[in-house]
């Protein structure tokens, strides 16, 4: 098969001009890929904010800012990388471009909707942001905006409430409109059980966005109306619960983890069997185990409440219920494993990601297991340990899954290939960087680091200077990576219809693809 | 707004798309029950105290008047389908008007508990312990976010009444007008649930 003669989608002229053929254009494929500009330009961001507490934490006592600037930074650091990438992330990038071609659809089911929905993620993001640029001193809350402190802090928290209250609106509009598409527009003869995981994944992501995000926007106007018109829902001296504020806010934001985490683990169900030249192992045990994730996943939030007070009862159902929904990942895992035994494995660069992926991601797992157990949990509650293990999970697993994404499909999205060996270095850079910045968190957690502190003992001192290393050599892996890819498709070479040989949709049709993706819409048999 | 090829008209799509969009909104109004809930538990007395001050008659009448809309607009559909443009437009207003006359209910009941001094931060109710002062702030913040709610579906219905003049609503695709109506019906259930516990558990 050969590329097709028609003008593709990068080359199609619509109505508008320069950029305005991008900011109002509908076409899925282009809204993919504006959300990929914007969200890597915030990734940028939230990694120098990373950065800068990587470098204050080199030293014991202040070293490059005060502690009030710390809390700042650590505060918008977890906005952005949460609200801003994570969360919209792999569904909003891959999951618009390729969603509708992976079901043999010509776009989404809402057009118009999809647009939307880009518009209201960066009003949400410039809402979010301004607050950085406004008068007074910029949100210290964290992102989980506890209260009673979330009303009582001088700093700017409105306009971060209200940002992340836009933000979940564009989330809930994406995953409304793929469950819609899924239902509707799929190909004739493509039934439930022949769509690709990756679109499986993100069916399920989508029932979250949908069931989850609306708890948490209620609860953030909450806090605005606990703000601006002084009611005293979470306020103990107006009457109120502060501990309601926690389990309203993790209602959500424990499903968010998911909605993070399961788009990723279709693009490794992607990527896997396509460099094992094997079918996935057990494909219906992946797509229940997705669905038993996204549904198990709702009852578990209290985990991250154990040391808040909870009846005895209470904290045993969510511990247990936490190990219980460790295992649709665990069969995850082993369908992986079992796919890629004995099957003639090409190592590429999206393969070095996705086995990786497989390696970080085990240890976010298993460390979330150890946090999980309670007697251990009030031990490392609020320690490093538990930053460890979020970030294994969640940058590990979203992060090495989309930079596995994003070289699997590159040559797809661009018509371009990249070069092999700076993508491979910029990977093997990265993933040392990674393991050494993150690594020695585990080890401070269990001596007793505790999170969010701009200062630490002495004694802790070799660890955190390992782990600073480590953010620098990350940075640096990072910085190889854009700029290859970035270069590559400025003047990489012609890609194939197929360079990897996939099995799935994308690989049959032109690269880059045309308008409407399909010069006539394919029959699954 | 590229192509004009995304122009297809699938029924049963647009709705369920309207309907998880409900899902969505019920989810919304959940959060709030819960905390409603808990405040409840937690203030019973004060909640019960409270409830007398409100005034049970502008609540029923504004019950009977969505109810009465909520008729209104499922009739518009039956009519639309009927060929009946006309009447589609007269029963979307209706439904409009009763709408426009709970705003104005509200907005009166409103204004006379803030003429008493009922209202989040004041100096009465302040006098009055945390749980009076909680469920004011209920009161205002989930009445006000319902009053918000049928504000847009009467935007929403008027667009609607404008798409029927123009034609483009219209015997064989009406399902814009039918997702209207649902979203009307869900601002009412709303408001079904939100009565008995304001006004009615005393
Ligand atoms: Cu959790």
């Amino acid at each position: 098969m050969s590329n097709s003669n028609l003008p593709n989608y990068l080359e199609y002229k619509g109505k508008y001009k320069g950029i305005f053929a991008w900011i109002f254009s509908t076409d899925h494929k282009k809204i993919g890929l504006l959300y990929l500009y914007s969200i890597m330009s915030f990734f940028i961001v939230g990694a120098i904010l990373g950065l800068l507490m990587k470098l204050e934490l080199i030293a014991p006592g202040k070293t490059i800012m005060e502690a009030k600037s710390y809390n700042a930074v650590f505060t918008m650091h977890g906005i952005t990388m949460i609200f801003l990438i994570v969360v919209p992330g792999i569904p909003a990038i891959f999951g618009n471009f390729f969603l509708p071609i992976l079901i043999g659809a010509k776009d989404v089911f809402y057009p118009k909707l999809n647009l939307l929905s880009w518009w209201l993620y960066i009003i949400g993001a410039a809402i979010a942001l301004s607050s950085q640029f406004m008068n007074g001193a910029s949100p210290d809350t964290g992102w989980t905006f506890y209260a009673p402190y979330s009303f009582r802090t001088q700093s700017n928290v409105l306009p971060a409430l209200i940002g992340a209250f836009v933000l979940g609106f564009s989330s809930i509009l994406t995953g409304l409109n793929f469950i819609v598409t899924m239902h509707r527009m799929r190909a004739p003869g493509m039934g439930w059980f022949k769509m690709p995981l990756f679109p499986w994944t993100l069916y399920g992501t989508a029932w979250i966005q949908l069931l989850a995000t609306p708890v948490i926007g209620i609860t953030l106007l909450m806090v605005v109306a606990e703000r601006v018109l002084n009611i005293g829902f979470f306020d103990p001296a107006l009457g109120g619960d502060p501990v309601l504020y926690q389990h309203l806010f993790w209602i959500y934001s424990h499903p968010a983890v998911y909605i993070m985490i399961l788009p990723a683990m279709g693009v490794i169900s992607e990527v896997i069997p396509t460099f094992a030249k094997k079918e996935i192992f057990g494909y219906n045990a992946i797509v229940i185990s997705t669905l038993l994730i996204a549904f198990v996943g709702y009852f578990v939030w209290g985990h991250h409440m154990f040391t808040a007070g909870m009846s005895e009862t209470s904290l045993f159902a969510f511990s247990f219920l936490t190990f219980l929904v460790a295992i649709p990942s665990a069969i995850k895992i082993f369908n992986w494993l079992a796919t890629l035994y004995k099957g003639s494995i090409v190592l590429k660069t999206p393969m070095y990601w996705a086995v990786s992926f497989l390696f970080v991601f085990m240890i976010g797992g298993l460390s979330g297991l150890v946090l999980g157990a309670m007697a251990i949990n009030v031990h490392l509650h609020d320690t490093a340990f538990v930053v460890s293990h979020f970030h294994f999970i969640v940058f590990g697993g979203v992060g090495f899954a989309f930079f596995a994404g994003i070289h699997y499909w590159f040559p797809k999205i661009y018509g371009k290939m990249y070069d092999a060996w700076w993508a491979d270095t910029g990977w093997i850079v990265f993933f040392f960087g990674f393991l050494l910045l993150y690594t020695p968190m585990f080890y401070l957690g269990i001596a007793g680091m505790p999170r969010r502190y701009y200062d630490y003992v002495p004694e802790f001192h070799f660890a955190n200077i390992l782990s600073s290393f480590g953010a620098f050599i990350m940075i640096a892996g990072l910085v190889i990576i854009i700029i290859n890819l970035f270069r590559s498709a400025k003047n990489g070479e012609k890609a194939e219809v197929s360079p990897w040989g996939g099995q799935t949709l994308e690989w049959t049709i032109s690269s880059p693809p045309i308008l409407e993706n399909f010069e006539e819409i394919p029959e699954i048999k | 707004m590229e192509q004009d090829t995304h122009d297809h008209y699938d029924h049963e799509g647009s709705k369920l798309g309207m309907w998880l969009f409900i899902f969505t909104e019920l989810l919304f109004f959940g959060g709030l029950f819960i905390v409603y809930g808990v405040s409840r538990y937690k203030n019973g007395i004060a909640f019960s105290m409270s409830a007398e001050e409100l005034d049970v008659t502008i609540g029923t009448v504004n019950t009977i008047i969505l109810l009465i809309s909520s008729a209104t607009i499922a009739m518009s559909i039956s009519s639309i389908q009927m060929k009946k443009a006309k009447l589609t437009i007269a029963l979307l207003s209706v439904t409009l008007i009763l709408g426009i006359i709970f705003l104005i209910n509200k907005y009166f009941e409103w204004g006379a508990k803030i003429d008493h001094g009922l209202y989040p931060g004041s100096d009465v109710l302040q006098q009055f312990g945390n749980g009076e002062t909680l469920f004011f702030g209920l009161y205002y913040f989930m009445t006000g976010l319902h009053a918000l709610h049928i504000i847009i579906g009467m935007i929403f219905i008027a667009v609607m009444i404008v798409k029927v003049r123009n034609g483009k609503i219209h015997a064989d695709r009406f399902v814009q007008l039918e997702n209207a109506g649902l979203y009307w019906h869900l601002v009412d259930i709303i408001w079904i649930f939100l009565f008995p516990l304001f006004y009615l558990i005393a």
